[in-house]
């Protein structure tokens, strides 16, 4: 770890995008308190509403979705000391199921929406439109929230797959891991959100 | 040192050929000087816009009743002018433009941590500003809630909401990234020897500001997102209607508007130190005071956001705390404008335009400072809420604050951006001028609000004509100093190169290289063995 090492064309400083990448997670992280904010003060306002409205919400699919990601983080962690490693064929395969697994998230939630949204439940719907305030705002937060943070899985996706490609063509490898760790970095907090709204929606009574 | 600059002269990175010509050698540049015209270029050309809105609002104020528009484009035109001057010019500031040129050069380094990112976030300040425009020219007409956007009017409005706010959040993305950006490369990117006290207090007031757009933006972008939802999705988060909370708006509003001040003033702060130094010919009086105070400013500022509110339904405590974290700021405020006096003790003054610049700066901030003590403290705070009083408190502190000291930086810096100097004589009488002007049109809305004079209406009680009318003239002496401030820039002329490299006597590293630089800014990484300002034989 040379301090202020100058190269003179190309520049490549692992720790500064590192650093970078920890940055931006912060930044991420502060997007998703706002909503943690307004979540709080609305549960406080309207209790008993979200207390009732969470229990409409299927425990068992969000449940599955938490083991799902907990699993694609462990895969993207060990795909990381795979190419430590050496192991480019190893780092492949676990990409590719980190991946296939954020895929099997998305398919999970595309159903779980569905039923939602098949029981007329969706913002703007005349049916929630009827119910309480705190439904309505229950339901809204829900769709917000849970949407913003599959866009993200959809972002983690991509990223992953960059990376997948620079591995594969060597630009990745064992003496220039960051791309990967900063890839795995960012799918960690993908699933550490998830974590905190897996409680926030489908757990507290 | 003049004397070895001569001998040979690297390619500067105006004529730089890469492998690009034309307009795409500079919109496809990584280079961080290019990327700073760029950003310098586009604040301009968003400046003037906004300049030529107010001058249409002050002119319909020229006197009681309808003069040239009628109310709803009134609305507009405030919503507009203050979305352009705000997210377009100000709050990219200082830190877009001078920052990006200056944070390597300063401390020694080739460009930014990544380059490739720098040009990123200039492309999506465009996409923003592109997405703002649309907004306000398509649709049911430009939107009319002012910039702030408070619900449940931004909800309720027919006119174009979405788009505004929905461009304001890809402004607020580039700002974020353009922090981190200038927070890893000072991490990482100083040359050898200089410490973190070693650095100019420029590069200290960047610092501070870009830990509040990194930690600030992100809240506010999310509240954006959320208001996009409520009026496309229609969930409510804000529309008492449906069970949100107007008030929470604000709070989070505020919570990164508020520091968006310190966005804007702490750069400013940082050139003024500079130019302040520079002419004095003297070491900075109080160097970790002022480099801490830049923190402080940029910690305290987070804070103090329920101060927008007072009006707004917060408990008696709140308002207190509020009150009293708001005085707080005060201080590390007074401490770089005391400093700055101390600097100049003794001092062997060079009166340069530059430094007249930075001597309206303190004038006109310590006016704004001091009425910002009135808005702060709850009791008199009342009477002047929603008045004129705080249009022109902020435009102090933000126009004659921020502005000039982006003015003084542009002159201050001039000649190492382009390898030019302009006339002197008519930049000085352009300042005075526009010092004239901007007084003129901004002390007169001070007692038009203490006498209760509403904001934001485009009418007004005949009693309050007389000083209108002062006002919307010196708004008229305001924009023709400026345009001759911009026409003198513009017709700058090139100096020999022993004149060019170091017109003030800068100790900083700027100083220390050609004008305008070379590519790599350095042809070798220096090495520092000095502190910051030292005065060194020639």
């Amino acid at each position: 770890m040379e301090q202020n090492h100058v190269a003179h064309t190309e520049h490549f400083d692992p720790v500064a995008s590192k650093i970078g990448m920890w940055l931006f997670i912060f930044t991420e992280i502060l997007l998703f308190g706002g909503l943690f904010i307004v979540y709080s003060v609305y549960r406080y306002n309207h209790g008993v509403e979200f207390h009732l409205a969470a229990q409409e919400l299927d425990v068992t699919i969000g449940l599955i979705n938490t083991i799902i990601l907990l699993i694609s983080s462990m895969t993207v962690a060990m795909s990381i000391t795979a190419l430590q490693l050496g192991n480019k064929k190893l780092t492949l395969i676990l990409l590719t199921l980190t991946i296939l697994l954020a895929l099997i998230f998305l398919v999970n939630k595309y159903f779980e929406w569905g039923a939602k949204i098949h029981h007329d439940i969706y913002p703007g719907s005349e049916f929630l439109l009827s119910l309480s305030k705190g439904d309505m705002l229950f339901f809204g937060l829900y769709f917000f929230m849970t949407g913003l943070h599959a866009i993200h899985i959809i972002a983690g996706v991509a990223i992953l797959g960059v990376v997948y490609v620079k591995v594969k063509n060597g630009s990745v490898n064992q003496d220039r891991v960051s791309l990967l760790e900063n890839g795995g970095l960012y799918w960690h907090l993908v699933d550490l959100i998830w974590i905190f709204l897996f409680p926030l929606f489908y757990l507290i009574h | 040192m003049t004397g070895t600059s001569t001998s040979h002269r690297l390619p500067s990175y105006l004529d730089y050929q890469g492998k690009y010509t034309g307009i795409r050698a500079w919109i496809l540049s990584t280079d961080h000087k290019r990327i700073a015209l760029l950003y310098l270029y586009s604040q301009i050309f968003f400046f003037l816009a906004g300049l030529v809105m107010g001058l249409f609002m002050k002119l319909e104020l020229i006197a009681p009743g309808e003069q040239i528009m009628g109310p709803q484009t009134y609305n507009a035109l405030f919503t507009v002018h203050g979305l352009t001057m705000i997210f377009l010019f100000i709050i990219p500031g200082l830190a877009a433009s001078f920052g990006n040129f200056m944070i390597p050069i300063m401390i020694g380094a080739k460009d930014v941590a990544f380059p490739k990112l720098n040009l990123f976030s200039w492309y999506l300040f465009i996409a923003g500003a592109v997405i703002i425009l649309i907004g306000v020219f398509s649709g049911d007409g430009p939107p009319d809630t002012g910039w702030t956007f408070y619900a449940p009017y931004s909800l309720k409005t027919n006119t174009n909401v979405v788009l505004s706010v929905f461009g304001a959040f890809v402004l607020g993305f580039s700002s974020i990234l353009t922090g981190l950006n200038f927070i890893v490369t000072i991490h990482r990117m100083r040359a050898p020897g200089m410490g973190f006290f070693r650095m100019p207090l420029f590069i200290w007031s960047l610092y501070g500001t870009a830990w509040i757009q990194l930690l600030a933006t992100p809240v506010v972008g999310i509240t954006f997102l959320m208001v996009v939802a409520d009026r496309m999705l229609d969930i409510g988060f804000f529309d008492p209607a449906k069970g949100g909370d107007p008030v929470l708006y604000q709070h989070l509003f505020w919570i990164y508007s508020h520091p968006a001040v310190y966005i804007m003033i702490l750069p400013a702060m940082g050139a003024i130190t500079e130019i302040i130094v520079t002419f004095s010919r003297r070491t900075v009086f109080g160097y970790k005071a002022i480099a801490m105070s830049s923190l402080a400013i940029a910690f305290v500022g987070y804070l103090v956001w329920g101060h927008h509110m007072f009006t707004s339904g917060m408990s008696e405590t709140a308002r207190l705390v509020f009150s009293f974290l708001t005085f707080l700021v005060a201080i590390p405020s007074a401490i770089k404008v005391f400093n700055w006096t101390a600097t100049l003790y003794k001092g062997s003054i060079s009166l340069e335009p530059p430094f007249w610049w930075a001597m309206a700066f303190i004038f006109i901030f310590m006016i704004g400072g001091f009425t910002g003590l009135i808005l702060g403290s709850v009791s008199t705070d009342v009477h002047v809420h929603d008045t004129v009083f705080v249009v022109a408190h902020f435009h102090y502190i933000v126009f004659g604050g921020a502005g000039i000291a982006f003015f003084a930086a542009l002159h201050y810096w001039y000649p190492k951006m382009f390898g030019k100097m302009y006339n002197k004589k008519i930049a000085n009488w352009s300042l005075i001028g526009l010092f004239v002007g901007f007084n003129a049109t901004y002390m007169p809305m001070f007692f038009l609000g203490y006498m209760g004079m509403p904001r934001r209406y485009y009418d007004y009680l005949p009693q309050f004509a007389d000083l209108n009318l002062l006002s919307t003239i010196g708004s008229w002496i305001m924009a023709t100093s400026l345009l001759a401030v911009i026409v003198n820039l513009l017709r700058a002329k090139k100096l020999s190169h022993e004149e060019m490299d170091d017109p003030w006597g800068g100790r900083t590293l700027e100083w220390k290289i050609e004008s305008p630089p070379s590519l790599e800014n350095f042809e070798e990484i220096p090495v520092v063995n000095h502190e910051p300002y030292e005065l060194i034989e020639k």
